[in-house]
């Protein structure tokens, strides 16, 4: 083949084989960064622009003005969240909500992961998928499934009532406790699928061991079992306790008027107010929020993919 | 297990399981009363199965959450699989990092800063070069695109750090282009693993809320925000139905898959025992 011009189809492989490698990492590198975290940054962008009556509706940050441009950053935003108690009382309240149901949510999920990870073959195919389950099946249904429970004219309420255990309804949707239930039923595989696989690939006989020389039950549990799931509880609580935080479909159907959290502020502000620039500085403050757990979160997830090479 | 500790572990399970379940239970029960209240069981009924399906806007709006998942999962593959392999196989490279970063972080970034910052990108890509045109299906399509192919990637990568590398060694050993590796050797063993990112990409697109009533515009309702309005105002029997109906597809799909993967673990195990090793 030496000393013929290669066809355009050698010329092709050739430049394939050489920056083939570059194309595979380019594709989702470039899809990533505009629709990831180009975002990120015009939010951030817009967060300092003023509402406006206009199309869209904010201000311009950048006005060609003569030779120069002209940056009109306004922080009146960031005033405004600190300065209304609406928003820092519902970023206070996400917090606590969030973690109180990830507490929860760990408490319920822990037994189930470590039941799971004992149980053997088929026993244990069969639970898990069963954890897997509800995971598929559509979470907007899910939260919609405990209105008709939780509801005034609710099954709990009606069975409390026909038993003759109350005689007024209790008032349980449009409170903070049917949004905890909504949170911990809806997140609730998010936890135990991290601490099952930690807890299954755990070597049992540690415990054995432990249990040999005397230990009690208890103390084995707290000594060994605990310290070694400590990445599943990690991994698992920081699934449940980042997407909380910025819930809205649960506070929205399940909680009241006073039930503030913030992903709930934010879409008020930006369906309800049509005021993008707050919208977009509240998301900037969950996400200042927000950074440190999910750092840790993307570490956690590299130093495990990093074990399974 | 011993004792005392095993029938605690036990009724943890039992009260977790019956508290995952109970709350679908009712919904499927319910969606063949014939009354109106959840309370009160007023008789066997496919009423409200009728009623479903009578309704347009509904049905319009499955369409538009069936053709976006389907689009929006193929897309997620395209994407999520050369990141996941990238990630899995490519050692070290300048932006590795970043790129970890944004296939993490999707996973668990609040839906309403997504979707926020993703109509905010829309918006000002309309301004700059006049794409996207409006917002429709089309915006919908790589929102959904974009937070999908992060689990792809999650799941590709995951398969193939558990897989075996010599066989691609080997390949590339005796000269083959890493293309031909990748497609002849790499691809038919992470297939399942495709297929669940696919099927798990479908299942998201399908139940998204919040991100799609960001980025929709007029006409792209989809099948959740048909849902939402409707059940913001309390329990609906239409939705129970529809709930009912979306249980037992993801029922059976889910049933199939895992006999088809227990199979073909139980082939995988089977070869390897065959050819000792």
């Amino acid at each position: 083949m030496s000393g013929t011009a290669p066809t355009p189809k050698q010329r092709f492989d050739r430049w394939m084989v050489r920056n083939g490698r570059y194309l595979v990492i380019g594709i989702p590198f470039f899809w990533l960064m505009l629709f990831f975290l180009v975002p990120f940054l015009i939010v951030l962008k817009i967060s300092f622009a003023t509402a406006e009556y206009a199309q869209p509706p904010y201000s311009a940050l950048f006005q060609w003005v003569d030779q120069g441009i002209n940056i009109a950053l306004n922080f009146g935003n960031y005033l405004f969240l600190l300065s209304d108690s609406l928003y820092v009382t519902a970023y206070l309240n996400s917090i606590r909500i969030a973690a109180i149901s990830t507490v929860i949510t760990l408490l319920i999920g822990y037994p189930m992961a470590y039941y799971i990870a004992r149980s053997s073959g088929t026993v244990r195919s069969v639970l898990l998928m069963l954890v897997i389950l509800p995971f598929w099946t559509s979470f907007l249904i899910r939260v919609y499934a405990w209105i008709g429970i939780l509801d005034r004219e609710g099954l709990i309420n009606a069975a409390l009532l026909g038993l003759g255990i109350i005689s007024e309804p209790l008032i349980m949707r449009q409170t903070e406790f049917a949004v905890y239930i909504g949170i911990v039923y809806t997140y609730l595989p998010f936890m135990i699928l991290p601490l099952y696989s930690t807890l299954e690939k755990m070597d049992g006989s540690l415990v054995e061991a432990a249990l040999d020389l005397g230990c009690r039950p208890w103390k084995a549990f707290a000594r060994v079992t605990l310290p070694l799931s400590l990445p599943g509880i990690l991994a698992g609580s920081l699934l449940v306790f980042i997407p909380a935080v910025g819930e809205f479909v649960i506070p929205e159907l399940l909680g009241g008027p006073n039930t503030l959290m913030i992903g709930r502020t934010l879409w008020d502000e930006f369906f309800a107010n049509r005021d993008w620039p707050i919208a977009s500085s509240v998301a900037i403050a969950m996400l200042l929020f927000l950074v440190v757990p999910i750092m840790w979160f993307q570490n956690l997830q590299g130093s495990e993919k990093g074990d399974g090479k | 297990m011993n004792g005392k500790r095993s029938t605690f572990l036990f009724s943890a399970l039992v009260f977790g399981f019956a508290f995952l379940y109970l709350p679908i239970l009712l919904v499927i029960i319910y969606s063949f009363n014939e009354g109106k209240l959840v309370t009160v069981w007023a008789g066997f009924s496919f009423k409200w199965y009728a009623t479903l399906f009578s309704n347009q806007g509904m049905i319009d709006a499955a369409w538009n959450s069936l053709r976006i998942g389907v689009l929006s999962a193929t897309l997620a593959l395209a994407i999520g699989t050369p990141a996941g392999l990238v990630m899995a196989r490519f050692g070290r490279f300048k932006g590795r990092t970043l790129l970890s970063g944004m296939v993490a972080a999707p996973l668990v970034m609040p839906e309403v800063i997504t979707g926020l910052s993703l109509l905010l990108l829309f918006v000002t890509l309309e301004q700059l070069v006049g794409w996207p045109a409006g917002r429709g299906m089309t915006t919908i399509v790589i929102a959904h695109t974009t937070f999908c192919s992060a689990y792809v990637a999650v799941v590709v990568q995951s398969r193939l750090s558990g897989m075996d590398i010599s066989v691609e060694e080997a390949a590339m050993d005796l000269g083959a282009r890493p293309g031909k590796i990748f497609f002849v050797i790499t691809l038919p063993m992470i297939l399942p693993a495709l297929l669940a990112g696919w099927l798990l990409s479908f299942t998201l697109s399908l139940d998204d809320l919040v991100i799609a009533s960001f980025v929709a515009g007029p006409g792209s309702t989809t099948l959740p925000m048909r849902v939402f309005s409707s059940v913001r105002l309390g329990v609906s029997p239409e939705i129970n139905a529809l709930a009912t109906l979306i249980i037992l597809a993801v029922t059976i799909m889910i049933v199939i898959a895992s006999i088809l993967m227990v199979r073909s673990d139980r082939r995988a195990r089977a070869s390897r025992a065959t050819s000792g090793t």
